[in-house]
């Protein structure tokens, strides 16, 4: 197992540098001055437009800045952002809690709804459950994330006034960051009410966010089951004469949950992608707003370091499901 | 009195080309402690009638019959929470393929024991000792260690081995094994035969073997049915059977025995099973006999009595030759 870890983290090697490469020189193909942005309205003079050039050493070829920027990061140097001065570590460490915990509670609306969801389709399949249950996965899968939070927000926040629009939680409250969850935060706080309005918050960006996930995780667990409960092992189960409840929860949800697993993991790394609309829509200050932010600013170090450490959290997903494969499943565990 | 009556089962599947009968009127009856083999080709409905027995089949079939019960109690009327209070306990079932039969995800023991958890309502401590012991009954080795065995850690006989141990566990009073020998080595098949015909003669159950081995046939059964293409054509005592069979069927399944061959080439029975859309109007067997006659050919054979085996024929054989 450790040797099988081992090898997996060596090809970490190769995507790392891979997207480290490809974060350099998408932001640096977008048209745009991070210079003349940060000047802003008032514009700069030529020479300190030079010197500032020569400051953040884009005099420098290409490669050179590349080779530059490489062996900073194999330091653990990500440098800093031009707009805050701040060390990119630390912008992403106090932001990431927030899309940590949105994502957390998107993933397990997708997978506490998805997965029971599909398991009863595919007992009951081609009836009516199976057969609703199916088509709205597929609007749910189909849909816009942005226009999908625009009606959200419209229903439930403009027309129900149920849910508030935006923020983690009620201007009224105001206490340090313990751990940067919002919900333990508020809840340690002793704040009568701070917890709810937390609660409150959370509400519409985990809908939003966990929609897609849940709609791909429902029907991958119906296909997955239907093809399992045809297996000689099942027959088995039943004749022995166990509940419906035992065969198909545990003697056929343990086999159907490898593929299941599969597209929980992928999910993470759409789940990211989506935070990047969801936080925007929802001015959720988490690291997809930051990334948005900074590409607008042209803040290469933000931009380029912090698709460097989503696309490391994606790569550390897949290394916990490769993991889960062998703890599921016994004769994976064998293979290796 | 008899443990399993069926009368005139029938089992039609609903496929996308429309109904297609699997079995047609079967009719079985086993008494207590005793050894039934069904005998037929593949396709001839063997396996779908007990799975229908068992409550296995998908739900796109339809199952009928005048009778089936199961000492005594009516097995059409029951709900299925009392049929799961039967199956597994005292009717249990070994199948063809023990590799695939068995749970990847759980070991061998949890396996046994969770029969005997539902159907006995064991402690912790007396399953395990039940499934020792069980292990040891079905003649595995090192029965401790491999309880905690995963199925792709054993062998395809070790596997057959483990899913008899599971039938048995809970003292059923009818064992079906479906071609429990099909998948295993040669070697193998007459260990598991050996073991069946042991756990049978020990236990006193009845045991219902279902198989194509005329083989198998000899060695293990007192009495036999013959199936053919969703049919009963004809049902003896093992003895009688092979002395004088009473159906075109069953002579031509015997005479393809290599043991019983007079010449070089052994005899063959031509053509195959009919399927969904040549089904023949008359005897089902009448495309593939020697003794067909237009009679045969059109209108479907009656039951003969009981001295002439029950075979489904018009003109059921006899010591002499054709009747």
């Amino acid at each position: 197992m450790i040797r099988y870890l081992l090898a997996r983290l060596l090809t970490f090697l190769p995507t790392f540098l891979g997207v480290t490469l490809i974060s350099f020189a998408f932001i640096r193909v977008l048209p745009g001055d991070p210079i003349i942005v940060m000047a802003g309205e008032r514009g700069l003079t030529e020479e300190r437009y030079a010197e500032l050039v020569r400051q953040f050493g884009f005099d420098q070829p290409l490669p050179v800045q590349f080779w530059n920027y490489l062996t900073g990061v194999l330091q653990g140097d990500l440098g800093t952002s031009y707009v805050t001065k701040r060390p990119v570590w630390d912008e992403f460490f106090s932001l990431f809690p927030a899309t940590l915990e949105l994502s957390i509670c998107a993933m397990i609306f997708a997978v506490g709804i998805g997965l029971p969801a599909g398991v009863i389709a595919a007992v009951n399949r081609g009836k009516l459950f199976d057969r609703a249950l199916m088509s709205t996965a597929l609007v749910g899968y189909s849909m816009p994330i942005f226009w999908w939070a625009l009606l959200m927000i419209i229903v439930f926040s403009g027309n129900l006034g149920w849910t508030p629009v935006s923020g983690r939680i009620d201007l009224l409250y105001f206490f340090d960051s313990v751990t940067g969850f919002m919900l333990i935060d508020s809840a340690l706080s002793g704040q009568n009410g701070a917890f709810t309005s937390a609660v409150r918050h959370l509400i519409l960006p985990t809908i939003v966010l966990g929609t897609i996930p849940l709609a791909v995780i429902a029907r991958q667990t119906r296909s997955a089951m239907l093809e399992v409960l045809s297996e000689d092992y099942i027959r088995t189960a039943r004749a022995k004469g166990l509940s419906p409840l035992r065969i198909n929860g545990m003697h056929a949800l343990r086999n159907a949950m490898i593929p299941v697993i599969t597209v929980i993991g992928l999910s993470v790394g759409t789940l990211l992608a989506g935070a990047i609309l969801t936080e925007t829509i929802f001015s959720w200050p988490g690291i997809g707003k930051w990334m948005v932010d900074s590409i607008y600013r042209r803040d290469y170090p933000v931009v380029q370091g912090g698709l460097l450490l989503i696309a490391s959290m994606v790569m550390i997903v897949n290394l916990t499901v490769d993991i889960l494969y062998g703890l599921i499943n016994p004769k994976i565990r064998a293979r290796k | 009195m008899t443990l399993l009556r069926i009368r005139n089962l029938s089992v039609d599947f609903a496929t996308a080309s429309g109904q297609f009968r699997a079995v047609d009127a079967m009719d079985v009856t086993v008494d207590p402690g005793e050894i039934l083999a069904i005998v037929g080709e593949s396709g001839s409905g063997k396996s779908v009638a007990m799975l229908a027995l068992m409550g296995l089949l998908p739900w796109t079939a339809t199952v009928t019959a005048d009778e089936m019960s199961f000492d005594g109690q009516d097995l059409r009327a029951i709900t299925p929470r009392t049929r799961r209070r039967i199956v597994g306990k005292d009717i249990a079932m070994i199948f063809q393929e023990p590799m695939s039969s068995l749970n990847p995800c759980f070991t061998v023991g949890f396996q046994i024991k969770e029969g005997l958890k539902k159907h006995l309502g064991l402690d912790r401590k007396a399953r395990h000792a039940r499934a020792l012991e069980l292990m040891e009954m079905v003649g595995i080795p090192d029965p401790a260690r491999r309880l905690n065995a995963f199925p792709h850690q054993l062998s395809g006989g070790m596997s057959q081995r483990v899913m008899i141990a599971m039938a048995i566990a809970c003292r059923p009073r009818l064992l079906i094994a479906d071609e429990p020998t099909t998948a295993l080595d040669v070697t193998i098949q007459a260990q598991i035969l050996d073991l069946l015909t042991d756990l049978q003669a020990e236990t006193g159950m009845a045991l219902i073997l279902i198989t194509h081995d005329m083989g198998v046939v000899a060695e293990t059964a007192r009495r036999v049915s013959v199936q053919y293409a969703g049919q009963k054509v004809e049902d003896q005592p093992v003895g009688p059977l092979f002395e004088t069979p009473h159906h075109p069927y069953t002579a031509a399944l015997l005479a393809a025995l290599p043991e019983r061959a007079t010449s070089r080439v052994l005899p063959t029975i031509p053509g195959v099973v009919p399927g969904q859309f040549d089904r023949p109007r008359g005897c089902l067997f009448a495309p593939r006999c020697a003794h067909a006659d237009e009679l045969c050919r059109t209108t479907p054979p009656p039951v003969q009595p009981p001295g002439m085996g029950l075979a489904r024929c018009h003109y059921p054989l006899t010591e002499e030759g054709r009747g």
